[in-house]
């Protein structure tokens, strides 16, 4: 199971990889849509590569509930149970 | 007792004859769409890849529209009109469901009396009747069949939604699908997730105007009753169409004996150019793979966008006669069908 620090570094990779922003720049306040550039279809594409890296489901109801870094990687930890 | 029935006798395989397209006269660019939603040109493009598209003007109904494209299929066919002995439309945007309209179309081509008929299969529905027409043709109840795929969308389209205003276009596109020696129409991947049919939908149900009960109407900024439209789940349409259409893709190509590499162009239908881009990273597709990119030009025509991007692919040069393409159609239902195809 991943640790927080895990967590965040997967998603600072991920999120690099989708919308090229930089790893050092994913933060946990950062907010996805406001301050990294993550529309909502990139954002589709950052749930499915954590679901796979982390081995958890995140349904689409609760994709519009993670607006921050922060608020995935807290999913993320609970999900992975 | 039991009598011994003849059966009837197919061609040993089918492939696409010929191709043509429609797109309506009057182009709308982004600007128009603008008058009726807060948004931007930038916003409108970098979430759907679309910069202008053909709405239909009173003239171009959807049988005038399915005419001129099946005209154009079956001179590129090289075949007469009266050499159709079929005739499958498929639509979700023609008002009047009897008769079907494939009649009305089988009558002024020039087909005769072929077998026509109507089918509803959302942006599936050329893909679905392209499956039907080899099938047709394989069993030997038809020789050649015209396929078309025609909308009028913009019929169907709220354009207050912020959401899905810009989206769609109008158009028709045809194929003629006749015998063939050698394979050149693959194994159909197909289905239905009926427990997803709330991710694209048409608002209200025709019926609902019946009852003259306005509070259960939707109404527009001024307090008219709205024409039905599309509307639909963008982030989950996204994830089904991106991850879960790429492994349906997968299935189509392994089922034909293709690999990627195999592969000329890919003919996704024209839904969103985010979601063609995703899907050529989940699919791995090599650079060498056509890619068609009708969308920009012509919005999301439904049923009609497959052969319109066939027919623009093969028009630009990007891809030729003889080609070996990966089709896809998948939307409202929802429902999907993929398969491996030789150009016309």
């Amino acid at each position: 199971m991943a640790t927080k620090e895990e967590i965040v570094a997967g998603l600072a990779d991920i999120v690099n990889e989708i919308a090229g922003i930089p790893t050092e720049d994913v933060q946990l306040d950062k907010s996805f849509t406001d301050d990294l550039d993550v529309d909502s279809l990139s954002m589709v594409e950052v749930v499915v590569a954590a679901e796979e890296q982390f081995g958890v489901k995140i349904p689409d109801d609760d994709v519009k509930n993670l607006k921050t870094v922060g608020d995935a990687v807290d999913y993320i930890l609970k999900a992975q149970g | 007792m039991t009598a011994k029935i003849s059966p009837s006798k197919g061609a040993p395989y089918a492939r696409i004859l010929g191709v043509g397209g429609y797109r309506p006269s009057r182009v709308v660019p982004n600007e128009v769409i603008l008058e009726h939603i807060e948004s931007s040109d930038e916003w409108i493009r970098s979430r759907s890849g679309i910069a202008t598209r053909h709405w239909a003007g009173p003239e171009e109904t959807v049988a005038e529209m399915s005419l001129a494209a099946g005209g154009k299929a079956i001179a590129d066919a090289g075949i007469a009109a009266s050499d159709i002995d079929a005739v499958i439309v498929a639509t979700v945007s023609h008002f009047k469901q009897t008769p079907a309209v494939a009649t009305d179309i089988a009558h002024r081509i020039g087909a005769g009396k072929p077998a026509a008929f109507d089918i509803s299969a959302g942006c599936a529905g050329f893909t679905y009747g392209l499956t039907l027409a080899k099938s047709m043709i394989t069993d030997g109840t038809a020789q050649n069949v015209l396929v078309i795929g025609v909308e009028r969308l913009s019929d169907l389209t709220d354009k207050e939604d912020r959401a899905t205003a810009f989206l769609f276009g109008d158009g028709a596109g045809a194929v003629i699908v006749g015998p063939s020696q050698v394979p050149a129409i693959g194994p159909t991947v197909w289905g239905s997730e009926g427990d997803k049919a709330e991710t694209i939908k048409q608002t209200v149900a025709w019926d609902e105007f019946r009852t003259g009960d306005v509070s259960r109407l939707p109404l527009d900024s001024s307090g008219n009753v709205k024409f039905p439209a599309i509307t639909q789940e963008g982030q989950a349409v996204f994830r089904w169409a991106v991850f879960e259409m790429a492994k349906v893709a997968q299935q189509a190509l392994d089922a034909a004996g293709i690999t990627a590499d195999q592969l000329d162009a890919f003919i996704p239908h024209q839904a969103n150019m985010r979601i063609i881009d995703s899907m050529i990273k989940a699919l791995k597709l090599p650079d060498h793979v056509a890619v068609a990119r009708d969308i920009e030009t012509t919005g999301n025509t439904s049923a009609a966008s497959i052969p319109l991007a066939m027919e623009r692919l093969l028009a630009t040069g990007e891809a030729k006669s003889g080609d070996t393409a990966l089709v896809i159609g998948f939307g409202a239902g929802l429902v999907y069908a993929a398969t491996v195809v030789t150009l016309p």
